[in-house]
């Protein structure tokens, strides 16, 4: 018996529309944020687009935890936690550091929510992956390096 | 006479020089010299892994090249020869010393015979379960692929011998390149009430549903004993995504920590991970997750005399790996008292076909599941004249032979061959058949490919693979070779970063010009959709042209930087 969620959806006919990942795109379009951001989504360095976004300095924390693949199996939909566990933690915005235009996007997080997203990005090449924090005025960050490797040749 | 004398006696004749008829050799002493292994404790787990559906008894020869960067560096697996012989206390000139490494690898071949074959495996299996009737026998998987049989019948010939040699529990890696449907067909009936697959590390895409079972709990001797499943974390990155395109895989230590600490609360006394990691990650992983007694390992293909005991937060952990080709079958013997692992027995025991009779119900199911195909198994395509085989970090000699082929056959200028692990070896003056060539080549994706690749791209290939082997975080190693290059000549700087380890790069004398395009042959796409004639047939009729094949000469990349290193012979 098939007991995955896939297969019971299945079974029940509604397949298809629950698939809840979020593609990079989706966080673009300008009716999604009002305030979007342009400029930080245009920069080509994450350094460019966090000043773009006027972030001068970030601690590093252990309080943030990305679990991403340490190998991604395909390149072009990367699955990533973010988790923060620093006290008031308003933002989490995330950079892809060799991607073309690095900027992933913010996610504002509403009081009393727990600071946890997950995404589905694109990462051309083997890179950092940063998550940046804001909490209480202040910035914290976190980096993980995902492998992108063309793949074959295993034992 | 006892284990002791018996092992003085070969090495005496050994020292003396002596070329040892096999049977002769072996009859020396009993069985019972090398393969006494008296009960230990109250806990028995036998284990052989990557046997990739070696029935018959092969030879193969272990590396003389497998380096260690960073901080494995001239530590188990990462130690060759004599310098494997030093640290694990074995005498040259034995039967173990044979088994072990690829010393005097001929000579000792035609002393000691063949290794491996489910009949003498299913033997020994019988002889350690009689002192120990509830020991559980592991298989950790790459068992259903490796030769034609169990191509054509999509392992399950491999199924039925399991079945019959009292496999218990297994996990997995090449048995996924059958495709997912023929996985979960397998498992759900093939296996049903006989073998448990488990694999805590395998989820559905799209709501991470395990696929498999993560563990399963079995009381052995009084004591509850989980036996959690660790498929290859790579097998949609190694091998063709296309057959697993709904699942995903990884490491997934948080996942394992969780999957550890349920079974714990569910009373396990013991808790061993079945994994298909590779040695390297296994070491990782057991210094970072708390809770496992034994990892008991395969992938890597390494075979290790002693496991490596490794501390973590929560006490510590043994990490052993099994070898290949079913030439070991591992014995892990523990003492539990008081809930706890208080002591532990491990061998490694080689699989000796001369010194441990076929049993005859498994003789009989190998030879009912080859018959369809003997014939067409049996062609003999040519008379090798140098040893053939393929383990090796950079280039193995059938490799050569394989890549000489394609060249040829393709009109390449370069070729690439996968570094995969698994292979047989050819002595000297041996008939190649046509089963030789299936042994290296029988894989579900062969298509032969010729491609015009630039320079830069060629470099790129390159530095992604050597950067799968010999990137100093074990958890961005995929386990595999370096691909084998035909033509081509190169240095490899192994301690570099990516992008600096492949250098010098020659054809024919000349620099390889990063914008040139180059007509490059090679075989085993993962792309969906990769077409081409498939390699065995391409290397077979290459074989068949010729009567006879002079040694080949080795291209091997200039090394830099591992002087000294143990892992180089």
């Amino acid at each position: 018996m098939d007991q995955t969620r896939r297969g019971v959806l299945k079974g029940a006919g509604t397949a298809g529309a629950l698939v809840a990942a979020f593609a990079t795109g989706a966080l673009r379009p300008a009716d999604v944020f009002a305030a979007w951001n342009k400029s930080a989504f245009d920069a080509k360095s994450t350094a460019d687009a966090l000043k773009a976004m006027n972030i001068t300095s970030a601690a590093d924390s252990a309080d943030i935890v990305i679990r991403a693949p340490d190998i991604a199996e395909n390149g072009a939909v990367v699955p990533i936690d973010i988790t923060s566990k620093i006290p008031g933690t308003q933002s989490i915005s995330l950079f892809v550091e060799k991607n073309p235009f690095p900027y992933v996007g913010t996610f504002n997080v509403a009081p009393g929510a727990e600071p946890y997203v997950h995404v589905r990005v694109k990462i051309g090449e083997s890179s950092n992956v940063r998550a940046v924090v804001a909490a209480a005025g202040k910035h914290y960050q976190t980096v993980k390096e995902v492998k992108v490797t063309i793949g074959g040749c295993g034992g | 006479m006892n284990r002791r004398e018996f092992l003085e006696v070969l090495a005496a004749a050994a020292a003396a020089g002596l070329v040892l008829d096999s049977r002769a050799a072996l009859a020396q002493a009993s069985a019972d010299a090398l393969y006494r292994v008296p009960r230990f404790g109250n806990v028995s787990l036998l284990h052989f892994t990557d046997c990739h559906a070696q029935l018959l008894p092969v030879y193969f020869r272990e590396p003389s090249v497998n380096i260690g960067v960073g901080g494995a560096a001239g530590k188990p697996p990462h130690l060759v020869g004599e310098r494997l012989l030093k640290a694990f206390d074995i005498e040259p000139g034995t039967p173990e010393a044979h088994a072990f490494t690829y010393l005097d690898f001929e000579a000792a071949a035609k002393t000691y015979g063949k290794v491996g074959g489910f009949a003498h495996l299913a033997t020994l299996v019988k002889r350690l379960r009689a002192e120990r009737p509830d020991a559980l026998l592991l298989d950790g998987g790459d068992t259903w692929q490796g030769s034609g049989v169990s191509l054509w019948t999509k392992g399950a010939d491999m199924i039925e011998a399991c079945k019959a040699l009292g496999v218990d529990v297994m996990t997995g890696h090449w048995e996924f390149t059958y495709g997912a449907e023929r996985v979960k067909q397998a498992v759900e009936k093939e296996l049903a009430g006989k073998i448990e697959f488990v694999a805590q590390n395998v989820k559905t895409q799209d709501f991470g549903d395990p696929v498999f079972k993560p563990y399963t709990l079995r009381t052995l001797g009084g004591v509850p004993v989980a036996i959690v499943g660790q498929a290859f974390p790579y097998t949609p990155i190694a091998n063709p995504r296309y057959m697993v395109a709904e699942w995903t895989f990884g490491i997934q230590e948080e996942e394992l920590q969780k999957v550890v600490n349920e079974a714990r609360g569910k009373g396990a006394q013991v808790v061993v991970l079945l994994s298909h990691n590779g040695m390297d990650v296994d070491l990782k992983l057991a210094s970072r997750v708390r809770g496992i007694d034994a990892i008991l390992g395969g992938h890597t293909h390494d075979g290790v005399p002693q496991p490596t005991v490794v501390k973590n937060a929560g006490g510590r952990t043994l990490v052993a790996n099994s070898g290949s080709n079913s030439k070991f079958l591992s014995v892990l013997d523990m003492e539990v008292k008081g809930g706890k692992v208080a002591g532990y027995r491990y061998r490694l025991l080689p699989v000796f076909a001369n010194l441990l009779p076929a049993d005859a119900a498994m003789a009989e199911i190998i030879a009912r599941t080859r018959a369809p195909y003997e014939q067409k198994l049996g062609e003999r395509l040519a008379v090798t004249e140098g040893l053939l085989y393929r383990r090796g970090n950079f280039n193995g000699t059938f490799d050569q032979l394989i890549l000489d082929a394609l060249m040829e056959v393709k009109g390449a200028e370069i070729a690439f061959s996968p570094g995969f692990r698994w292979g047989t070896t050819i002595l000297p003056g041996q008939p190649i058949t046509l089963e030789h060539v299936m042994d290296q080549t029988a894989i579900t994706y062969p298509f032969s490919t010729l491609s015009e690749l630039t320079g830069a791209q060629i470099k790129e290939v390159l530095e992604d693979v050597c950067d799968n082997l010999f990137n100093p975080d074990p958890y961005k190693q995929q386990g595999g070779d370096m691909v084998r290059v035909g033509g081509l000549a190169y240095t490899c700087v192994p301690g570099a970063k990516m992008g600096g380890r492949i250098v010098d790069m020659r054809l024919g004398g000349k620099p390889l010009e990063p914008a040139k395009k180059y007509k490059v042959a090679g075989w085993a796409p993962v792309a969906e959709g990769a077409s081409g004639e498939p390699i065995w047939e391409v290397v077979a009729g290459w074989l068949r042209a010729r009567k006879s094949v002079p040694p080949r000469k080795l291209n091997l990349p200039r090394l830099q930087g591992v002087e000294g290193n143990p892992g180089i012979a």
